[in-house]
């Protein structure tokens, strides 16, 4: 059954897309059309909302706000998880306490971090890192407990220094387990800067998404909803391949 | 290389003792780095407009509780949570075992499956709202649609590992799909699909109390914004502090829980 | 226990002999122990362990498993810590891992992201050496190891003896003193074992390095070294050390002289009664 299926992929994506594409009508077509918008219109109002600045305004807010949260959550992720992680002790102290805190709703600290950062790009930026840092850290942790003890043991022999032995032994012999983290990170986060849009922004996809929403627009909310989707998705399939490349082996 | 081995076959009861030390370790962490947010509100390093401090927040929560004030919307989201679990666990069980019967159909959705969460599912809230209009049903639509995914993987993981010895005796004793499900295949996937139950629980609170944040007329997450938006940072901070409470009250039960079965798994 | 140094007659079975090499220390280890654990459950793994490594000399260890090979050449190298005792090389104390000390582990250790050229240089390169005298030493391990043919391949590609042969390049391009080797063959069949002997021989004499090569093959050890210790069961001491006597010039084809036999046999009469320890049975 593998092989068949790996031969078919991209054939089963498109048979996929269109299924969802013939259910969503099927939804429109039973609901009648006050409540849902159809794929077609869903299309349409797309292609014509992308035609004003407007939009695009909104679009690179969010756009900016994803990739600020991205950076400092893989950086500040990567370098937290590194350092945890070479220590057992350490490792094993604070993995049940990250998890912990990845399980409590993030939202429930947001006014914290409204009161903190106030309104505007810097606490979108800290929605979303709030997101994205634990699963990386955790990840990586997790990569270096399942990293070959002879690789570290190497570099002690050749009388590396801690950095040196981290940056270039520790992140190269874990970068292709924490791909599934850095996926995981990548939604997580988009989904934290979106949400920080949709409650408490006047800009971005996630402001036009509550927006449309309050107006009840549903076709404007139908069009984002895809954009969204289709963008998300991208960037998942992206990443996905990026990790099958870097673990050839 | 030597070295550890021996020492491990040796130590065990070391090993054991290491584990209590961590635990104890971790209690202090927990308890150093509150005490420090503590002090630093206690000194006025932080400002009480911005938070205050996590013993007020307590002292808060228990008034609360005993005034009863916000009764009702703890009632509400704890319910809501509760329907969306069951929901999720059971449409989520069904599914899995769906799939895992039909292996043609599974291998034609197992990509939605996996690229599923990538997508950000809150931005369908507001579909589910002009769906349902505003109350329970939406939050728990979207609260279900989150959580289930996770349920099915799980679901399809505990079953993909039932050892086929045990398929192969299910049919020698001639018994039927239903049968089948309830008398062999769920016990020996326990332990997974309770992994899977602990995940749509988590999943439960964040959607429930996400989407009351974001649009709702009652409710926990409703309660936290309408105090946020009214200055009204006690009761704000008190609710806030009873969710991060709860929560880690039900993940250390479903942790114990899960300790327990996945023990019996070793076995 | 001292150890006891046993002498044996080699005279006759020696074609060209040379005189033995001036015996300088070259690694001293006093009273060397490792235990691990705390007070009550205390499990002693080494020692205590006396042991002059002179240098240039190609130094073998074999002994029962578990008896704490691995252990002594962690302390010995400096990747670990006695618990009691002193370690001692080029006459100064052992803190951490000296400068001139390579070593060899029994797992593979390439590193699977670098290929067989940047596996070798790596270590020069984390040391800021110049970039024309790392190719010169990368070039000239390359040749040396048979690896030239290989230099852009990754280990993933490579069977499990060329990638030990990439670590030994590895450990060679440093210009150690002192080689340890924790068996380094011990996943490889019997041929390449053999094979890898004579590179390991040819290593020794163009590096004219110290050697110490710890293995659970006794013909391994009889073959390739100059002295071999025996290592009791755990807490592992050295209860023998075989001369063997053999010419620097030698290959395995020593292994068709009686005096192999005879060392072979001497090593296993020792080693008998140590593993039937290990086993549990009664010796007698």
């Amino acid at each position: 059954m593998k092989p068949m299926r790996e031969m078919q992929t991209p054939l089963l994506y498109a048979l996929l897309a269109a299924g969802l594409a013939v259910s969503w009508q099927g939804l429109y077509w039973i609901n009648g059309g006050s409540a849902l918008a159809s794929p077609g219109q869903a299309v349409l109002t797309l292609g014509s909302m992308m035609q004003t600045s407007e939009f695009w305004l909104h679009a690179l807010e969010t756009g900016k706000a994803l990739l600020y949260a991205l950076l400092i959550g893989l950086v500040g992720g990567l370098a937290a998880g590194l350092l945890l992680g070479v220590n057992r002790m350490a490792r094993d102290v604070s993995e049940p306490i990250l998890l912990n805190m990845y399980a409590i709703p993030k939202v429930t600290l947001y006014p914290l971090v409204l009161l903190v950062f106030g309104l505007g790009l810097s606490a979108k930026v800290a929605f979303g890192v709030m997101h994205g840092i634990i699963p990386i850290m955790v990840f990586t942790m997790n990569a270096i407990r399942q990293m070959r003890p002879v690789l570290l043991r190497a570099g002690q022999s050749m009388r590396l220094t801690r950095r040196q032995s981290l940056l270039h032994i520790v992140l190269p012999a874990i970068l292709p387990e924490i791909t599934a983290g850095l996926r995981l990170a990548f939604s997580l986060t988009l989904l934290g800067v979106l949400i920080g849009e949709m409650f408490a922004s006047q800009r971005g996809l996630g402001f036009l998404l509550t927006n449309a929403m309050n107006l009840g627009d549903i076709r404007t909310i139908m069009a984002v909803a895809l954009l969204l989707s289709v963008f998300a998705l991208a960037c998942n399939g992206g990443l996905m391949w990026l990790g099958r490349r870097l673990s050839p082996r | 290389m030597a070295e550890a081995s021996s020492a491990h076959t040796a130590a065990s009861p070391a090993r054991r003792s290491a584990h209590q030390l961590d635990g104890l370790v971790r209690i202090a962490v927990v308890i150093v780095l509150i005490g420090l947010v503590e002090l630093l509100c206690r000194s006025g390093l932080i400002q009480p407009t911005t938070m205050i401090a996590p013993s007020a927040m307590a002292r808060h929560a228990w008034e609360i509780l005993r005034e009863g004030k916000f009764d009702k919307d703890i009632a509400i989201s704890l319910a809501n949570i509760g329907a969306a679990t069951v929901l999720a666990v059971i449409l989520g069980f069904i599914c899995g075992l769906l799939l895992h019967a039909l292996p043609g159909l599974r291998s034609a959705i197992e990509p939605l499956l996996a690229s599923y969460y990538a997508v950000p599912t809150f931005i369908f809230y507001p579909v589910f709202i002009v769906l349902f209009g505003v109350g329970s049903a939406p939050i728990i639509a979207i609260a279900v649609l989150l959580a289930i995914v996770t349920m099915i993987t799980a679901t399809l993981n505990g079953l993909d590992r039932i050892p086929r010895a045990l398929h192969k005796t299910a049919r020698v004793l001639r018994l039927t799909p239903w049968q089948s499900a309830v008398l062999v295949k769920l016990p020996a996937a326990l332990p997974y699909l309770f992994t899977g139950v602990k995940l749509v629980v988590a999943y439960a609170f964040i959607g429930v109390i996400a989407s009351e944040f974001i649009l709702s007329g009652s409710g926990i997450g409703y309660a936290i914004g309408y105090a946020y938006n009214n200055f009204e940072n006690n009761d704000m901070y008190a609710l806030m502090f009873l969710v991060l409470a709860s929560v880690t009250l039900v993940n250390l039960l479903l942790n114990a829980l899960d300790r327990r079965l996945q023990a019996r798994l070793r076995r | 226990m001292k150890s006891e140094h046993t002498v044996l007659a080699a005279e006759a079975l020696l074609q060209d002999s040379p005189a033995t090499t001036p015996r300088v220390p070259h690694a001293v280890l006093q009273g060397v122990t490792r235990k691990f654990g705390k007070a009550g459950s205390v499990f002693h793994a080494l020692g205590p362990i006396d042991l002059t490594l002179y240098q240039g000399e190609f130094f073998s260890v074999v002994g029962p498993s578990g008896c704490g090979k691995s252990t002594l050449l962690d302390t010995l190298s400096g990747l670990a810590s006695p618990s009691d005792g002193t370690v001692q090389f080029e006459n100064r104390e052992v803190k951490g891992v000296p400068d001139g000390v390579g070593v060899v582990f029994q797992e593979d250790a390439s590193f699977p992201w670098l290929n067989v050229r940047d596996n070798i240089s790596f270590t020069l390169r984390m040391r800021g050496m110049e970039g024309a005298e790392i190719k010169r030493r990368v070039d000239y391990a390359l040749a040396f190891m048979g690896l030239k043919d290989f230099a852009t391949a990754y280990p993933a590609q490579l069977s499990g003896g060329m990638r030990q042969r990439v670590c030994i390049a590895r450990t060679l391009v440093q210009q150690p003193r002192l080689i340890l080797l924790d068996e380094p063959f011990g996943a490889l069949d019997q041929q390449t074992r053999l094979l890898m002997g004579d590179e390991l021989l040819r290593l020794w004499r163009e590096t004219g390095a110290t050697v110490l090569l710890i293995t659970h093959a006794l013909d391994e050890a009889a073959m390739l070294s100059d002295r071999v210790g025996v290592m009791s069961s755990r807490p592992g001491l050295f209860i023998d050390i075989v001369e063997t006597g053999w010419p620097r010039d030698r290959d395995s084809r020593v292994v068709s002289t009686p005096r192999f036999g005879e060392v072979n046999a001497r090593l296993w009469e020792r080693l008998r009664v140590e593993s039937l320890k290990v086993m549990g049975a009664s010796h007698g």
